[in-house]
């Protein structure tokens, strides 16, 4: 199971350069679905054919994740960029990325602590400050490697960490593509639609164009979500709690979720013993926002896996949430006729 | 309208918890409609069928109100709580909050903080007067919403209260219904969901229902405060008819549909532009290839407190042109 949670986060998917994730999804869900296909926006669709006619049931999770556009390269070979969704400039300084689908390593670059006037250390630092050091000495050598609009995304390994952890880039949401991949393996007695969307960090696009296409009754959206329970943080902004389980959630700033649909993920956790947490926030959004009010109205839940520092190349997931969400995942597909 | 008014604007209905309002309102109309349904959203949609010819319509006002959803509940049985839709924290010190069983609360801030400025709704929580977690949990959990705790009041020709943001819109549809007598067009009244955490009710049912005209009704700020921002809509001057807030720019033909009606049978109307803020006609503008729409506004002062104030003459003069312009022909 870690082994593909592994292949996925390896993968390169800035969101609108895909490529990369898209076709190792392609590989991974192929075995496991009746028919894949690729829409005109990038998003992948695994269909699975079901017994009981009438309902339509999506399962969600995006393949995109946040990383970098170049978009100038100065006289002395160093890269400006752009951030691609919300990322913290300030986690930014010296980490290390892969540029282009060929992945020429890069390293952000700031002026040194010894050179930085004591207002300069005092005020965190901006995106526009920094730079991408490729190890390029001029312009023309620079680009001989790389050309602006060339995406780039944290470069960093998955390692096992601490006892049943894994500290990755990308969780958010290969996680989730990870899990819905592996839940695709219970059946639904409905047509079942498995989509990994495009576009999701920079305004929930692919999900919108999918579920126009896809018109389902319900969708489960699987998100990698912020998980905030570490010192300095008081326990009212945790949000989520790892190694409690799969996070419900009842809303978030982009939907509202289907009271149903909520209530009976929550039935068949109990009755499988499985763990499972009410996500303690309000805040975020995910392609959810987009799915429920596609046409004339979709009934959506997310489920979530808490996830430590998402955003960042060293984002700490605990493999029981995720196994615990396939789970839950797999209970909902199973006993879906109830809805 | 007053009895009406005061029973709508008393039933618990945050945005995605409409299920009281909308039997509520359910009641008050289903004997007046060829037909009612409600879909997946939750939208209460209300069919009155033309005599043919005519164009179909669809009418919206938002059940929601705004509210307080529980977050988090500390081990001294205090709950934290997010913003459901505009609530402030001027309007919220302090203030009394009621759940949908009943419990009540009032929202207290961490005094430790050195000035009023500071108060941001994370330092906020509601007490509902629980000796500890335990007590605390067995009457309330987590993603359980409160809604603003005030009495109804009338007097000056005046109606205050929490949630007239915008069961006053919906009492005048309820009224409109009830008062029709004949009409070419096709009428939907749709009582919509989540109005106030982005007009998504009203965007899955404009799609739905594919209407040629829509026109929402909601209460609107006014100007006619000690020292109010400039703002030129009064309480009592009449409902004012929409050109453009930051979510739509009124149809032209529609704007003039409601003008000209208002015109023809001497009822008094005011023209609104806000600024800020904005309304299911949002949404409903947009839907497909569009959907020229146009706004009725109740004008209301203390917008998103829980003393919202409007004028009874405003409503019922609502009520008056919004009859008259449905039970016309609408060419355009």
């Amino acid at each position: 199971m870690s082994d593909l949670l592994k292949r996925l986060v390896s993968a390169k998917g800035a969101s609108g350069n895909e490529d990369e994730v898209r076709q190792l999804i392609i590989e991974e869900i192929t075995p496991l679905t009746h028919q894949v296909t690729v829409d005109r926006m990038g998003n992948v669709i695994g269909y699975k054919r079901g017994s009981v006619p009438g309902k339509k049931v999506m399962l969600c999770a995006h393949m995109d994740e946040v990383g970098f556009i170049i978009t100038r390269i100065e006289e002395n070979g160093m890269l400006k960029f752009g951030t691609i969704g919300s990322i913290d400039a300030r986690i930014l300084p010296s980490k290390r990325i892969r540029i282009g689908n060929e992945g020429i390593p890069g390293v952000f670059g700031i002026k040194a602590i010894h050179l930085q006037e004591p207002a300069e250390r005092e005020t965190a630092v901006k995106a526009k400050q920094l730079y991408i050091d490729i190890g390029a000495k001029t312009r023309e050598e620079a680009e001989r490697k790389v050309k602006p609009g060339d995406y780039a995304v944290f470069d960093s390994e998955m390692v096992y960490f601490g006892e049943g952890k894994v500290k990755s880039r990308a969780l958010d949401d290969r996680a989730g593509c990870a899990a819905l991949i592996e839940a695709l393996k219970a059946d639904c007695p409905f047509d079942l639609y498995a989509c990994f969307t495009v576009q999701e960090e920079v305004g929930i696009r692919g999900a919108k164009v999918a579920a126009y296409n896809i018109k389902p009754d319900m969708a489960l959206i699987i998100e990698g979500t912020t998980c905030s329970d570490v010192p300095g943080i008081e326990p009212q902004n945790f949000s989520t709690r790892m190694g409690m389980g799969p996070a419900i959630s009842i809303a978030d700033l982009s939907s509202y979720s289907n009271k149903k649909m909520v209530a009976y993920l929550i039935e068949r956790a109990e009755k499988a013993s499985i763990p499972y947490q009410i996500k303690e926030s309000l805040t975020g959004g995910n392609d959810a926002g987009e799915i429920q009010r596609s046409r004339g109205g979709v009934m959506t839940s997310v489920v979530s896996i808490p996830c430590r520092y998402i955003h960042s190349p060293s984002s700490v997931m605990d493999l029981e949430d995720f196994n615990n969400t396939i789970r839950l995942v797999q209970e909902f597909l199973k006993g879906c006729e109830a809805l | 309208m007053r009895e009406l008014l005061q029973k709508l604007a008393g039933v618990y209905g945050p945005s995605g918890n409409e299920e009281p309002i909308r039997d509520a309102i359910q009641k008050e109309i289903e004997d007046h409609v060829d037909e009612f349904y409600t879909d997946v959203m939750g939208n209460l949609i209300a069919v009155k069928k033309g005599k043919g010819g005519g164009k179909r319509v669809l009418l919206a006002a938002h059940m929601d109100q705004i509210g307080l959803m529980v977050t988090h509940i500390d081990d001294k049985g205090f709950l934290r709580f997010a913003a459901l839709g505009g609530i402030s924290v001027a309007n919220s010190i302090c203030r009394r909050v009621i759940f949908r069983n009943g419990i009540t609360g009032v929202i207290g801030y961490e005094t430790e903080v050195e000035s009023w400025k500071d108060i941001t709704l994370a330092k906020m929580y509601i007490d509902i007067g629980a000796s500890g977690k335990e007590e605390a949990e067995s009457q309330i959990k987590i993603g359980d919403v409160a809604v603003y705790h005030s009495p109804f009041s009338a007097n000056n020709d005046k109606y205050m209260g929490g949630a007239m943001d915008d069961r006053a819109g919906c009492a005048l549809l309820v009224e409109t219904i009830k008062s029709l007598e004949s009409t070419p067009n096709d009428l939907y009244f749709v009582f919509t969901t989540q109005e106030e955490v982005g007009l998504r009710g009203a965007k899955t049912s404009a799609y739905a229902l594919e209407p040629d005209l829509g026109i929402s009704v909601d209460v609107t700020i006014t100007g006619d405060t000690p020292k109010a921002k400039p703002m030129a809509v009064s309480l009592g001057e009449g409902p004012a008819i929409k050109i453009k807030d930051a979510s739509i720019l009124a149809h032209p033909k529609v704007k003039e549909l409601m003008v000209g009606t208002a015109k023809k049978h001497g009822i008094p109307y005011q023209l609104e532009i806000l600024e800020f803020g904005g309304t299911d006609s949002g949404a409903i503008h947009l839907s497909r290839g569009g959907v020229p729409s146009g706004v009725l506004s109740i004008p209301c002062r203390y917008v998103h407190s829980d003393s919202e104030t409007i004028d009874a003459n405003d409503l019922k003069n609502g009520v008056k042109l919004l009859v008259k312009i449905l039970e016309g022909e609408i060419n355009f």
